[in-house]
């Protein structure tokens, strides 16, 4: 394969830096690469081949004139390709996020997240698959054919954004964003083997992100390692005046921690995330994992949280509530799909029933009985309130330790088609990332071991609120001392 | 709790969802299932536990009235499947 | 039997902002824009798109809700309100439902019957939605184009307590509402660019009786003509029903303003379940206690008190108060000639000016009290004028006019046309002889007791100088001559 194709973020930065590399030659490799797997793995929806190109050395030209004027400071990712998940606006980029209703759908704005890292630099090779605006656990439910998993291609890649894994696990891309709403940034990382981080809420804006449920929304960075993600992931964070619920908090920009050791980090191990019916390689992983970082420094402690086993009914009366409304605009009146009708009756069933495939029917038909009259306090206001409960589960185990350390799934990656018919199932996928969500903090799922079959074993790490400095350094010790994340699927 | 085929109608109305006979079905026994799983939640004792609507902490943030120039009217409509004459057209509301 | 009417009134009115509620769209008047040019992502509901609130808005908002003497609530939520509706880009509004802004006031109004409280239920913000058209085509089809220049505009919503039993009740509250509305500079007040809108709730029940009969609620009323009417026309309907032993039906109506009816709107009523649920993209709207305080002061004399002002400290009567304090500018302008004035011209001389040959003059001509040529000092140079005697009442009105016309000076347009007052005795007196040779008949006829032809020989010596004599000094001088005269 082609040694700029496994090149980490950083490395590729230093090598445009350092002009023994230019933006042309690794935006083309990776283009190539695209092409040379997509048949396979199909992890993109639209490909922006020509204009990644031109943006490419449009960065090259930036950086050569530079040269003559030292004092320019140039931005810090100038011409690195990147990915960006086909749920996140691009001007002038159609935007699909999956849905046949917005086939041909083109925004006139960029989101922000995206547009700090184009400002910053970034060549955007392509939109990558997701599962139908973000509703799923393996990128199976798009209206654009399902993605693979280049681990093992008869298997899914996991969800929602297992275009942005798959095309990172497969060296399409060093990098790719994601969303993540339930687990759909580290569910993916997981059964990819990359690392996924998903912020706190209100860290990145949530603008040009097309919404799924509000609440629970954050966009996040796929890519190899720690290091990698925390890269992208800063330029990305911080308020944005289109946002009223980002936050304002001090820049906190990561550096390579400066001690070698994790000495002092208390590691919260929750019992509730070691069920009995889950794969006995992925606990083995994990745990194994927990005792690396324990030998690296960090005391590990037994906690509860002890409303875990409610996330999953909460999340599925609260994400489906807010969907339900988020996705009312899709009316065939201003864009996307039309329906030919002769009433306004028909033209918004028909659009409607037409444009959606069946799980975001499924979600909107859930989300508009928990809020209808008679059953809103039943269900979406107790949902509301367990929420609370789970909050406060984090708030407190906070107060002990520092980081949770739990596994990402219950098993690896599944097989194609696996949960085609029980969506029950499929949503019991997100069992350990959901509380993340409904907690508001940060998460970052990054590999930790394989299993017999040779699939990607994922351990996600928590922190309280805009700690994710916290996050990407326990990651970064880890993998400094671990080679999980520099493992190749056999299919390169 | 089993949902009836009559609540899946009223549910898909307000959706502005049609289904067919299969997928009221189909619909039916799914969310069914859903909820009842959902049931648990019932178990949790909430009582002067507020609802989270949101996990942030509570503060405005205000925009001031300053006006900025909006999209030209080509662009609104760009995306538009039946544009009539700067406007979107659609079928008849009946007042 | 005799029933007693039970009205409560549902107020929507647009807050004078310029940009939108939620994007900073520029607001504006969508009855004269060309379609959707005031439309960005935000507002036409684009997907991945998100709504900031207007601290502008907050503050009408505020400055109404301490108007009606509401209690503020420190936190309020925003809720979306689910409905499908072509006008509705993304299929919500967003609203207020379970915490509003404000609750609790209160807006007293006149009556025939003396001053009455109405109490307010609720104050709420909410953004407007988008405009429909209908249409038809040549061969007949007929379809609705869809503008959404107003979608997004800031809305207030003001809900009263059913407390109102008559059409009186519901035109003064309304009336008084809108003026302070305007007041505090929240709306424009001009109802025919729909800037304010109503919908009203009507029931009936057995006078004496404490509880509330079955009501309906009217929609769209888009005028104060069609709210009137639709409220008289239901208090009709529903008495004719009851007093035929039939039962009102609990149901939305709307006002076909061609047939003068009100109609079922049933089929919007039937999907009216609009699953209200906190919007996750907003915060909660937190109110410092101080920004209420700033508020509150800098809120503007409301025009009930500045009209009971004006009447316990000028001695207006009730109507001139009313006149003077009903807009804001006209109070203004009274103040300033009252400032201009000091003590040199009583107060309500300078209100008769106003309200009388002022307001006749803009009636008259069409012109607008904004455009008045006319300032303080002007009006009030030219009482003083009048004061002093160097012209006549009638001269002085004349030069008024003329004024108002061409914005002169009055000092310049008396000397321009010589008006200045003759009240040289010797000169009037050769003047009243003149009119008492000429006029023998009349003369004759005011001996032979036809007092009333006295009015008619002033008005001829007031000719002669082209109204100009002193009209004290004409007056003696024909009276002394007309008793001289006597006999001859």
């Amino acid at each position: 394969m082609d040694d700029r194709l496994t090149l980490t973020v950083r490395q590729a930065l230093q090598s445009l830096q350092n002009g023994s590399l230019s933006s042309e030659e690794l935006t083309r490799a990776c283009i190539e690469q695209i092409e040379r797997l997509e048949s396979k793995i199909h992890a993109f929806i639209t490909l922006t081949a020509e204009k990644a190109l031109e943006d490419a050395r449009r960065a090259d030209a930036r950086r050569i004139a530079a040269h003559r004027h030292p004092d320019e400071t140039l931005p810090s990712l100038l011409g690195l390709p990147i990915a960006v998940k086909d749920l996140l606006t691009v001007a002038g980029v159609r935007c699909t996020c999956g849905s046949r209703i917005l086939e041909n759908y083109v925004p006139p704005f960029t989101a922000t997240a995206v547009q700090r890292l184009v400002d910053a630099g970034v060549v955007i090779v392509g939109k990558t698959n997701t599962d139908e605006f973000a509703m799923g656990s393996s990128t199976e439910n798009s209206a654009y054919g399902a993605t693979f998993n280049p681990w093992d291609t008869g298997r899914v890649p996991g969800g929602s954004s297992g275009g942005s894994a798959a095309a990172v696990a497969a060296r399409m891309v060093p990098a790719a964003l994601g969303t993540d709403t339930g687990g759909s940034v580290r569910q993916p990382a997981a059964f990819c083997g990359v690392t996924g981080i998903k912020p706190t809420y209100g860290r990145v804006s949530r603008y040009g992100l097309v919404a799924y449920g509000s609440s629970l929304d954050t966009a996040g960075v796929l890519a190899h390692s720690a290091e990698d993600a925390a890269i992208l992931f800063w330029p990305m964070a911080g308020f944005d005046p289109l946002d009223a619920t980002t936050v304002e908090q001090p820049p906190s920009v990561w550096h390579t921690p400066e001690s070698e050791t994790l000495k002092g980090l208390r590691i919260g191990v929750p019992k509730e995330y070691f069920l009995p019916g889950m794969q006995p390689e992925v606990e083995e992983k994990v745990r194994a994992a927990i005792r690396m970082l324990a030998e690296l420094g960090g005391e590990v402690h037994e906690i509860s949280l002890p409303h875990t086993e409610y996330a999953l009914p909460v999340y599925y009366l609260i994400a489906p509530a807010e969907a339900s409304a988020n996705l009312a605009r899709y009316d065939g009146v201003r864009f996307g799909y039309r329906a030919s009708a002769d009433t306004l009756g028909e033209l918004f069933n028909l659009s409607r029933s037409r444009g959606f495939g069946a799980e975001v029917k499924r979600r909107i038909m859930l989300g508009t009985y928990a809020l209808s009259a008679g059953y809103y306090e039943a269900y979406y206001g107790q949902a509301q309130k367990v929420r609370t409960l789970i909050r406060r589960d984090f708030e407190e185990a906070f107060q002990q330790v520092d980081i949770i350390a739990t596994p990402v799934t219950p098993t690896t990656a599944f097989r194609v088609g696996e949960h085609r018919d029980d969506p029950l199932a499929m949503y019991l996928e997100d069992v350990f990332t959901l509380p993340t969500n409904l907690a508001g903090v940060p998460g970052l799922a990054f590999p930790v071991g394989f299993d017999r079959q040779g699939l990607p074993v994922g351990m996600q790490i928590m922190a309280s609120h805009f700690r994710e400095d916290l996050l990407f350094s326990v990651a970064y010790h880890y993998q400094q001392h671990t080679d999980w994340h520099r493992r190749l699927p056999p299919l390169l | 709790m089993t949902l009836t085929l009559a609540e899946v109608e009223h549910i898909a109305q307000l959706a502005r969802l049609h289904l067919s006979e299969e997928e009221k079905i189909r619909f039916r026994e799914q969310l069914s299932a859903i909820l009842d799983y959902a049931a648990r939640l019932q178990q949790v004792d909430t009582r002067d536990i507020p609802p989270t609507s949101s996990v942030l902490p509570p503060r405005s943030r205000l925009r001031e009235d300053e006006p900025r120039p909006a999209l030209p009217q080509q662009v609104i409509l760009a995306n538009a499947p039946f544009p009539y004459q700067g406007y979107f057209r659609v079928p008849p509301v009946l007042e | 039997m005799p029933y007693e009417t039970v009205i409560g009134l549902e107020v929507h009115a647009e807050l004078q902002t310029r940009s939108k509620m939620f994007c900073a769209c520029p607001v504006v008047d969508s009855t004269r824009a060309e379609p959707n040019t005031a439309v960005c992502p935000v507002c036409a509901g684009m997907p991945g798109t998100l709504p900031v609130v207007n601290r502008k808005a907050v503050e009408l908002a505020l400055r109404v809700a301490l108007a009606l003497e509401c209690e503020i609530a420190p936190l309020s939520l925003f809720a979306r309100k689910n409905y499908f509706y072509p006008d509705l880009p993304k299929g919500y509004q967003i609203s207020q439902y379970e915490y509003p802004l404000a609750q609790r006031g209160v807006l007293r109004i006149e009556t025939a019957r003396g001053e009455k409280t109405v109490r307010i239920r609720r104050v709420h913000l909410e953004e407007d939605t988008g405009k429909l058209i209908h249409m038809q085509d040549p061969d007949g089809q007929s379809f609705s184009l869809v503008d959404l220049n107003r979608a997004g505009v800031p809305l207030l919503e003001i809900v009263s307590e059913p407390d109102m039993h008559s059409l009186e009740e519901v035109r003064a509250y309304a009336t008084t509402l809108r003026a302070i509305l305007r007041r505090v500079g929240a709306n424009s007040g001009d109802m025919e660019k729909g800037v304010i809108r109503f919908e009203a709730n009507v029931s009936l029940r057995p006078s004496g009786s404490q509880t509330l009969g079955t009501r309906v609620e009217i929609k769209n009323l888009n005028s104060f003509r069609a709210m009137e009417r639709a409220i008289a026309y239901e208090i009709e309907r529903q008495t004719d029903l009851l007093q035929n032993g039939q039962a009102v039906q609990q149901e939305t109506l709307g006002w076909d303003e061609a047939a003068q009816v009100t109609v079922s709107q049933r089929s919007k009523e039937e999907a009216h379940d609009y699953r209200y649920f906190p919007e996750p993209d907003l915060p909660p709207l937190v109110i410092e206690p101080e920004w209420i305080e700033q508020v509150r002061a800098n809120l503007p004399e409301l025009p009930q008190a500045m009209k009971k002002r004006f009447i316990h400290n000028y001695g207006l009567s009730a109507g001139e108060a009313v006149l003077l304090s009903e807009e804001e500018a006209v109070a203004r302008y009274f103040e300033a000639c009252l400032e201009q004035a000091g003590d040199s011209i009583a107060p309500r001389t300078i209100a008769l000016w106003i309200t009388g040959e002022i307001f006749g003059w803009l009636n008259q001509s069409g012109e607008k009290f904004e455009n008045l040529r006319v300032p303080p000092a002007g009006l009030v140079d030219l009482l003083r004028l009048t004061a002093k005697g160097i012209i006549n009442l009638n001269t002085a009105k004349l030069v008024l006019n003329e004024m108002l016309a061409s914005g002169k000076p009055a000092h310049a347009i008396i000397e321009e046309r010589g008006l200045i007052q003759l009240d040289d005795a010797g000169q009037i007196a050769d003047i009243v002889a003149k009119v008492l040779a000429e006029f023998p008949r009349e003369v004759a006829s005011y001996h032979q007791g036809k007092t009333t032809v006295f009015n008619w020989l002033l008005g001829q010596v007031m000719r002669q100088t082209a109204g100009r004599a002193s009209p004290a000094v004409a007056r003696a001088e024909l009276e002394r001559q007309l008793a001289g005269s006597k006999g001859n």
